[in-house]
């Protein structure tokens, strides 16, 4: 089976785990101060990583090319307050013509 | 009570003040769109339009979801795909503990309301609390199955899309994922704490790039989180 397929499988039966574990036990599981403090943070720390990553690498090597430009839109149409489609598209959109310029 | 407050805090549309019905519909219609990225970004990371509807259909989490698809699709592992889109999974348990004391379903109808405990419908139902229970449960069911159906309808649009156009960065595709990504991670950078720790992470992750297997520098940078967490105070 390919990495795809276990990919598939793996996340949506946790996915489903976690919501359903949620949905039963009792409230006073999980509500320590610094464990909701920590999973508040987690999802800061892997988008970011995720950003990076998915930015300025490829396989195991640093590399810039026109995925950074495309950052940069994102960053402006963030910055100016633009709904998340119009993030993705400005970034696309940037990429593509850089990578068409090459 | 904290798990309020943690809610409150990623809630992206308890700012919305509207009837529930038209609150809930701009809702679906609006994330629901999003799927479109994903469908498209899913097909170009090598995923069939298979994979990629039933990643909708059944993880059915847009964070998730699109860490499993960058990390394989980056030459990652699928354990760490699976573990990364799980870490970010996890805090739907924390929406089920806030809501299911709202909800009271039991049986299959709670495997429907677990399967629709998102980002979207939680903050709806949040943002109704001042109308009492009953719009709250309204809210989050329209909301979740609102956006379940444009999620999935807009995903293989998407997946399609991507197929017809053939190279990916040709049409920018490379640069919709990580741009996906940082639209997630914006509405969380409220402290100087979240951004230092956003800093650190992806100094991190590309420190570790060329040292370990694709996928373990993003996972990695958990520790981070960890460690601010414990060190912080608020």
């Amino acid at each position: 089976m390919s990495p795809m397929w276990w990919g598939v499988i793996g996340t949506s039966a946790i996915a489903f785990a976690l919501k359903y574990i949620g949905q039963s036990i009792p409230a006073k599981y999980l509500s320590h101060p610094r464990a909701l403090r920590i999973n508040t943070l987690i999802p800061v720390a892997l988008l970011s990583a995720l950003v990076a990553v998915q930015t300025f690498t490829n396989k195991t090597e640093l590399v810039i090319d026109q995925r950074v430009g495309g950052l940069i839109a994102a960053i402006v149409a963030l910055i100016f307050k633009a709904p998340f489609p119009v993030v993705v598209i400005a970034a696309a959109a940037t990429s593509a013509a850089l990578f068409r310029l090459q | 009570m904290f798990v309020d407050r943690f809610l409150r805090h990623t809630s992206c549309v308890s700012r919305v003040k509207r009837a529930t019905v038209a609150q809930s519909a701009s809702v679906a219609i609006t994330v629901g769109a999003y799927g479109a990225a994903f469908g498209a970004a899913s097909v170009a990371a090598g995923f069939s339009i298979l994979q990629t509807c039933l990643l909708s259909l059944l993880t059915f989490s847009g964070a998730s979801q699109f860490a499993i698809i960058g990390v394989i699709g980056g030459g990652g592992g699928a354990i760490s795909g699976i573990a990364t889109a799980s870490l970010l999974g996890f805090r739907n348990a924390l929406y089920g503990l806030r809501m299911a004391p709202v909800l009271k379903v039991t049986g299959i109808k709670r495997i429907f309301a677990a399967h629709i405990t998102i980002d979207e419908s939680t903050g709806v139902a949040l943002s109704q609390e001042h109308l009492g229970e009953k719009s709250m449960r309204h809210g989050f069911w329209l909301t979740g199955v609102g956006v379940f159906i444009f999620w999935n309808i807009f995903t293989l649009a998407g997946a399609l899309g991507a197929q017809a156009i053939g190279n990916p960065a040709a049409w920018g595709l490379d640069a919709a994922v990580p741009a996906a990504f940082l639209g997630l991670l914006w509405p969380r950078l409220k402290s100087n704490r979240d951004r230092s720790l956003a800093v650190a992470a992806v100094a991190l992750s590309l420190a570790l790039t060329p040292l370990v297997a694709a996928g373990i520098p993003i996972i990695a940078t958990t520790a981070l989180a960890v460690i601010y967490g414990i060190r912080g105070r608020t």
